[in-house]
């Protein structure tokens, strides 16, 4: 699979089978890590995070770490020339004098998309606002492959923030690729996935159905995907106190759902996944969050266009 | 009302009551090449009401935009008094520049970048390029 010099933007930059391979490339690393100890020798991965991260940031830099590549970067604006009001364009163009490869997060829709096109190295959106989050995608597919197997035919329950929920556009994007996939679109009125992700899932074939109900529709989920309301997306800090803890996933609720049930979130979590849930066997989120550094390894290598991935 | 007849020009006829000023605007049509007319609410058999635009020595439009603004309208090129071509327009499938994204979120609210949008449905909904946001286009 030749995916070197490539930019992942958004989920659908890989195909199916590319993300098959990364994710069971991901797994020949997990099974043996120390064959890959040097496979990004000399090779620098530059890390620009003008928004705060901490598993993303630093899932790439182990990755990369581990991979035995370095890591140059700054973690928030205020530490670069970004803060002196340098663009998006010109600063990935003078990263990429520097480094082999770069992971960008930045507050703003479509930033990625503006740095991969003046970028003559390898750009991976870590992120860009509350549009898209493809390196997330692909550890929650992971996930949910090694526990099932595959996705066809499966219900996925995405709950809490949808509208801004980067996680869940990538992830829904992503899925309506496969066949039987049934959404189930839990969130308040004011949080309901954008206009363009739900024609993507119409466009699709897709069945999916929207409610705010959540307690209602855990019986039938094989996945559910939890996501924390965002207090840093909203312009009005009343709208996001009032919506913060609409839905809260616990012990008790569990009781409802199916034993093979798959509790996904991206992470960080506030109140929305009850503490009692983690010792849950059908906790998910971190192991989750673990495979997210392995399969980042695999597509660093890939898109280095390392040998023995 | 008459309005005369150009010898060399477009015409572009059939837009909708009430958006060929709009229509204009859009075109940045320079006017200093010749007479442009304008007439609005006329009596047209098809649509009850239409406005009509007149641009003498102008040979080409942006027909991409006119179709993103009124694709019902026709455009009519006329030589040497008679007329040389008709075209009916369609929603184009790309615009840049003509439709600018108001999403506050979007990258283009602080990077130089184009404005562009794909033709996302037959209605006439246009997807941005950069953060997906949805605008109709009319």
């Amino acid at each position: 699979m030749d995916l070197q010099g490539r930019h992942l933007v958004e989920p659908l930059d890989l195909s199916v089978d590319e993300i098959e391979w990364l994710i069971d490339a991901a797994g020949r690393i997990v099974a043996k890590p120390e064959d890959y100890a040097e496979a990004c020798k000399g090779k620098l991965l530059a890390t620009l995070f003008y928004e705060p991260s901490t598993r993303t940031r630093f899932s790439f830099e182990a990755a990369m770490l581990r991979l035995g590549g370095q890591v140059i970067g700054f973690s928030e604006p205020s530490s670069s020339s970004v803060s002196k009001g340098e663009s998006i364009a010109d600063t990935i163009r003078t990263v990429a004098c520097y480094a082999d490869i770069a992971v960008m997060r930045h507050p703003k829709e479509g930033s990625a998309l503006v740095a991969s096109r003046c970028a003559d190295i390898p750009v991976i959106n870590g992120g860009d606002g509350g549009h898209h989050h493809p390196t997330q995608t692909l550890t929650d597919l992971m996930t949910i492959k090694l526990e099932k197997g595959g996705f066809n035919n499966i219900t996925v329950g995405m709950c809490g923030d949808l509208k801004f929920g980067r996680t869940v556009h990538s992830l829904i994007r992503a899925l309506t690729r496969y066949s039987g996939v049934r959404f189930v679109l839990i969130s308040p009125d004011e949080l309901r996935v954008p206009e363009y992700v739900r024609e993507e899932v119409e466009r699709s074939g897709a069945e999916f159905e929207e409610t705010r109900d959540l307690r209602e529709a855990l019986p039938e989920l094989d996945v559910l995907y939890m996501t924390r309301v965002q207090r840093e997306r909203f312009f009005n800090e009343e709208d996001y106190i009032r919506l913060k803890d609409s839905y809260i996933l616990d012990a008790e609720k569990l009781r409802s759902a199916k034993q093979s049930l798959m509790v996904l979130h991206p992470l960080p979590r506030v109140n929305e996944i009850s503490a009692d849930v983690d010792a849950d066997p059908r906790a998910f989120y971190f192991r989750q969050a673990k495979n997210g550094m392995y399969i980042r390894m695999a597509l660093i290598m890939a898109l280095l266009g390392s040998k023995g991935v | 009302m008459e309005i005369n007849s150009i010898a060399n020009g477009i015409v572009i006829d059939h837009i909708r009551a009430g958006f060929g000023l709009k229509v204009l605007e859009y075109l940045k049509i320079d006017k200093g090449l010749g007479s442009v007319a304008i007439i609005m609410n006329a009596v047209s058999e098809k649509h009850g009401r239409k406005d009509l635009i007149k641009l003498e020595n102008v040979e080409n439009v942006d027909v991409d935009v006119l179709g993103l603004i009124d694709h019902n309208a026709t455009v009519i090129y006329i030589k040497n008094d008679g007329i040389v071509k008709k075209a009916k327009l369609s929603l184009p499938e790309k615009v840049t520049n003509v439709i600018l994204c108001k999403n506050p979120r979007c990258v283009t609210s602080v990077e130089a970048v184009p404005h562009v949008f794909h033709l996302a449905d037959a209605s006439g909904k246009y997807r941005c390029e950069y953060c997906d946001n949805m605008v109709k286009s009319q």
